[in-house]
């Protein structure tokens, strides 16, 4: 039998986990894995502290709570800008309870409202102190045995944040690729964008060699060439049910050109 | 490890159960309490069969950790009707052909009374979005979401 606790306070949550507990935020993959009898815990541990739930804007930038749900995110003014990512996450039911500490965890092909987090910046807290860069956090994600307090991202302005969520079924499905992009411009050229991939590896992944290639240029056919070259060796995405690795790479070119073009899904 | 009590509301009704740590809504529904309209399909969140809804918004039950269901209001397909008396929902899918084999029918209906509680007045669209996460096998979703179109008139001509 599963033991279940809760705890007013995010940092006694914490201290609970010990060995052989799970932090519960919405709990669409933990009770995945209990339904299958596949979970390697015994415990479940969760909080009530409000400051999970927390959305706060900040200057140019926004914290929001680990335990704010997809639907929140949606429903909140302060976070406009991530609208179209939380909508692409599963059907209303799972966007009612998923939340964006759990998307942190999802592992491949899940991941899209990270994929967003990566471009935007993001920075993770996490309970008992300490504010780490997203892309270190994810990439030694499998071993951090604590509780994810918030991530804070920045707020692009206006046209200069773009997602794209490619997927088989519509209107609702699981990424082939999604990709998120935050297009700085200054004087009409591109200065300092990030991009991220979801589905293109184990983790969402930053497309470092694709941010440099559009350093200075325009968004326009031209421009963005160098761009969609350097996406083609930029990942090593796995096999799965949905598409060969062979598959993604293939295509994340013709994905990354829409995006940046604005060209929408045909 | 002894069984732990949960206290919640059921289409309205008190309830009072024990439930074992780690169980699915779905099975305390079904198997503790003996409301069977929710249905069991894959536990894993992909078919929606199994969808009720929690405080008023929709809920995949096999998603659903029971214990955090203490003190919630729950609703369920075997609440929709008044007695003898469909609700518009249901009298809009059996006029339009919209359930064939029926084994979706509970979840599509939770579905469509979370998204005509919350937006009575819902485009095509926003019914399509509302039954993305609801498999259908039979209908092909057309007549499914003719249904809920006809179902929302009805019941927003009822209300004026
Ligand atoms: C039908 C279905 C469709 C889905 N579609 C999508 C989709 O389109 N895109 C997508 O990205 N995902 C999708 N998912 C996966 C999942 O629902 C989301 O990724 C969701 O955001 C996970 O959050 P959760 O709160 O439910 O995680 P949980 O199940 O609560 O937790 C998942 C993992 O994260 C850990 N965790 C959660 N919160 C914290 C925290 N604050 N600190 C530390 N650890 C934490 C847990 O311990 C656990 O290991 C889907 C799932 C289902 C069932």
């Amino acid at each position: 039998m599963i033991g279940f606790e809760t705890y007013p306070n995010v940092d006694q949550a914490a201290a609970a986990l010990r060995d052989d507990g799970v932090y519960f935020g919405g709990g669409t993959l933990i009770m995945r894995a209990l339904n299958y009898g596949e979970q390697d815990f015994s415990r479940i541990v969760r909080t009530t502290d409000p400051a999970l739930k927390q959305v706060e804007a900040a200057g140019d930038r926004v914290r929001i709570g680990a335990d704010v749900t997809m639907r929140e995110v949606i429903a909140s003014s302060d976070l406009s800008f991530l609208t179209p990512v939380a909508r692409s996450v599963g059907g209303p039911a799972v966007r009612n309870v998923a939340t964006v500490g759990g998307n942190l965890f999802a592992e491949h092909p899940y991941g899209d409202f990270t994929v967003a987090l990566l471009a935007l910046d993001g920075r993770v807290s996490v309970a008992g102190g300490g504010e780490h860069d997203l892309s270190d956090f994810i990439s030694s994600r499998t071993t951090f045995n604590g509780v994810v307090t918030s991530v804070s991202v920045a707020r692009p302005g206006g046209q200069d944040f773009r997602y794209h969520k490619v997927s088989r079924v519509k209107p609702k499905g699981v990424s082939v690729m999604s990709i998120a992009a935050w297009l700085p411009r200054a004087t009409g050229r591109i200065s300092n964008a990030r991009l991220a991939f979801g589905a293109m590896g184990e983790t969402p992944l930053r497309a470092l060699p694709v941010e440099q290639a559009l350093e200075g240029t325009s968004l326009d056919a031209s421009g963005i060439e160098s761009a969609l070259q350097a996406v083609i060796g930029a990942f090593n995405p796995p096999d799965d049910p949905l598409a060969s690795g062979w598959y993604r790479k293939e295509v994340a070119p013709v994905h990354l050109r829409r995006l940046l073009l604005g060209e929408g899904e045909k | 490890m002894a069984k732990m009590p949960l206290q919640f509301s059921l289409n309205g009704r008190d309830t009072a159960i024990f439930v074992n740590g780690g169980e699915n809504m779905l099975e305390t529904l079904r198997r503790g309490v003996g409301d069977m309209s929710p249905k069991y399909g894959c536990a894993q969140g992909t078919c929606g069969s199994c969808t009720v809804i929690v405080d008023g918004q929709p809920q995949l039950s096999c998603l659903t950790l029971s214990q955090t269901m203490e003190g919630r209001s729950v609703e369920t397909v075997s609440g929709l009707s008044d007695g003898p008396q469909l609700h518009a929902l249901q009298q809009a899918f059996m006029d339009g052909f919209a359930a064939q084999c029926g084994y979706c029918t509970g979840g599509m209906l939770m579905a469509a009374k979370a998204l005509l509680m919350n937006n009575p007045n819902p485009s095509r669209d926003d019914v399509v979005e509302a039954i993305s996460g609801n498999v259908c096998r039979c209908t092909g979703y057309e007549p499914i979401i003719d249904a809920i179109l006809d179902a929302a008139t009805k019941m927003r001509g009822r209300a004026m």
